[in-house]
């Protein structure tokens, strides 16, 4: 998929406030701390009997799921519905693009039913980007994790975790262990910590899974986990996708887990405060053992609630964008 | 921007008759456990005020940002900051508090978040001032003052300390 403009401006109207939310890379401090606020005034929405807003009733939004993932689509699913929008969830890996229709053929038929924003994650690196750009103005497109590329909105609930458990993300320490090579959260997450002023960014790995390129973005490398861990903040762990072991780039699980796997002896090396993050799926004794995982250091749990409230706001907010550009579209046309 | 033309009243001596006018409300009312209800930003400084002149243990502060009708024009402000109100409000007696009714949108929004948060006995509306030009039937219970101004023109409140009215 051929990339046409830098995503970073595809996704800001002239004015600088989100239209699309593509990628955390290039977006400044003030925005992704609004997110992060706006995130924080839809956590308490939540805790109400009633937990709805009308922010966008009547809209439609859709999940436009080509990768399978339950998490991510629903929470999507209720972050859109706790704006009031209604939601179409879409299972195009079993559906029309099987029988050979293409991928803009797909999105013209869900914008000729009037849809309001599609919510894309697809296996190629730059689809929602791709998307964005041929769709028509007024839509707007969430990239839900696209390739070895972004998962930005995983991305901000990390921030809003670190944020709500640290109490800022300025001057934290932060390692990030496991599969950085097929890691779009990664990417995503080392964007959003550098821009929010994290003071160190460690990826921790086996040389075959940590790209050298790492570096360029601001964060320093490290193969084993007692120099990488030592006085940490925080500590994300990544899924280890099995299929690797298959690529050869592992030797095997247990060995993996004995050298990166987290266990309470190693986090005993973090900082004594030191929370403990995962994306999820998790899986137990591969990359994390089961007393960590549950233990209380861990924010597991909490990142999936504060995953609805990040999703409410970046809605929320390409939404706003979208209408306070359709409307400046109106008033020159008019004038 | 003060237009010069307008004698506008002192907030500060609004402010303390309204404070006077609400106890008096309470009391002909008998409302026995009434709940102060701040609209952001000029409301919540108001309700402030209220709250510990009259010596209530609860004041709670409403965001409307949510419950705009004009999301499709407007957008979203950039200064959304969530509601702030006591676990239950359920059989509350609510006094629903604002700088400024005009159009009676802002409180129409407020009225419909204050029903997402559970079922009040009885709602009254206080407003510092009220400059008319109502679009919604609406009306206020207690009010400072009344003013009428030139089409096009509001009044804005400013604020914490001191309060001050200015017309842009």
């Amino acid at each position: 998929m051929t990339r046409h403009s830098d995503p970073t401006q595809v996704q800001l109207t002239a004015d600088g406030r989100l239209k699309h939310f593509l990628t955390t890379e290039g977006l400044s401090k003030a925005l992704l701390t609004e997110i992060l606020d706006l995130a924080d005034s839809f956590i308490s929405t939540q805790e109400r009997a009633v937990k709805k807003v009308p922010l966008l009733r009547g809209k439609t939004v859709v999940n436009l799921f080509f990768e399978n993932s339950t998490r991510t689509r629903s929470t999507f699913e209720l972050a859109a519905k706790r704006l009031s929008a209604d939601i179409l969830n879409l299972d195009i890996a079993r559906s029309a693009t099987s029988k050979g229709e293409t991928l803009m053929d797909t999105l013209w038929n869900l914008e000729a039913m009037y849809s309001d924003m599609f919510v894309v994650r697809h296996a190629d690196s730059g689809a929602a980007h791709f998307i964005a750009e041929q769709v028509t103005p007024g839509v707007a497109i969430i990239n839900a994790g696209d390739g070895r590329h972004a998962h930005p909105t995983q991305a901000m609930l990390d921030m809003l975790t670190i944020r709500r458990h640290k109490g800022s993300i300025e001057g934290k320490t932060v390692a990030i262990v496991g599969d950085i090579l097929h890691s779009r959260v990664a990417r995503s997450q080392i964007h959003a910590l550098k821009t929010l002023g994290a003071k160190e960014i460690r990826v921790i790995g086996p040389a075959t899974l940590v790209p050298k390129e790492m570096t360029d973005l601001g964060a320093s490398i490290h193969y084993d986990m007692t120099r990488g861990l030592k006085d940490a903040d925080v500590v994300i762990m990544l899924r280890l996708q099995k299929e690797r072991m298959s690529d050869a780039l592992l030797p095997s699980e247990s060995e993996y887990f004995k050298l990166y796997g987290l266990t309470e002896e190693k986090l005993k090396l973090a900082k004594d405060d030191a929370i403990v993050m995962h994306p999820g799926p998790i899986n137990r004794g591969v990359e994390i053992d089961s007393a960590v995982a549950d233990g209380e250091q861990s924010v597991i749990l909490n990142q999936v609630s504060y995953g609805i409230a990040v999703r409410m706001a970046v809605m929320a907010m390409a939404m706003s964008g979208q209408a306070s550009e359709q409307a400046k579209q109106k008033a020159g046309d008019n004038a | 921007m003060t237009n010069p033309d307008i004698a506008l009243p002192d907030a500060e001596v609004l402010c303390q008759q309204l404070i006077k006018d609400v106890q008096t409300l309470i009391r002909e009312k008998n409302l026995q456990k009434p709940l102060l209800i701040g609209i952001r930003t000029g409301g919540a400084w108001l309700a402030e005020r209220l709250q510990k002149a009259l010596s209530l243990p609860e004041l709670g502060i409403l965001d409307i940002s949510f419950y705009r009708d004009d999301f499709d024009e407007r957008g979203l402000s950039s200064q959304a900051k969530g509601s702030e109100l006591p676990d239950s409000i359920e059989n509350r007696d609510i006094i629903l508090i604002d700088d400024v009714l005009m159009s009676g949108r802002t409180i129409r929004a407020a009225m419909n978040e204050i029903f997402d948060y559970g079922r009040p006995a009885s709602i009254k509306l206080v407003c510092l001032i009220d400059i008319g030009q109502r679009q919604l039937p609406i009306q206020t219970d207690l009010v400072g003052a009344k003013l009428e101004l030139e089409s096009g023109k509001k009044v804005k409140l400013s604020g914490p300390s001191p309060l001050l009215l200015s017309v842009d």
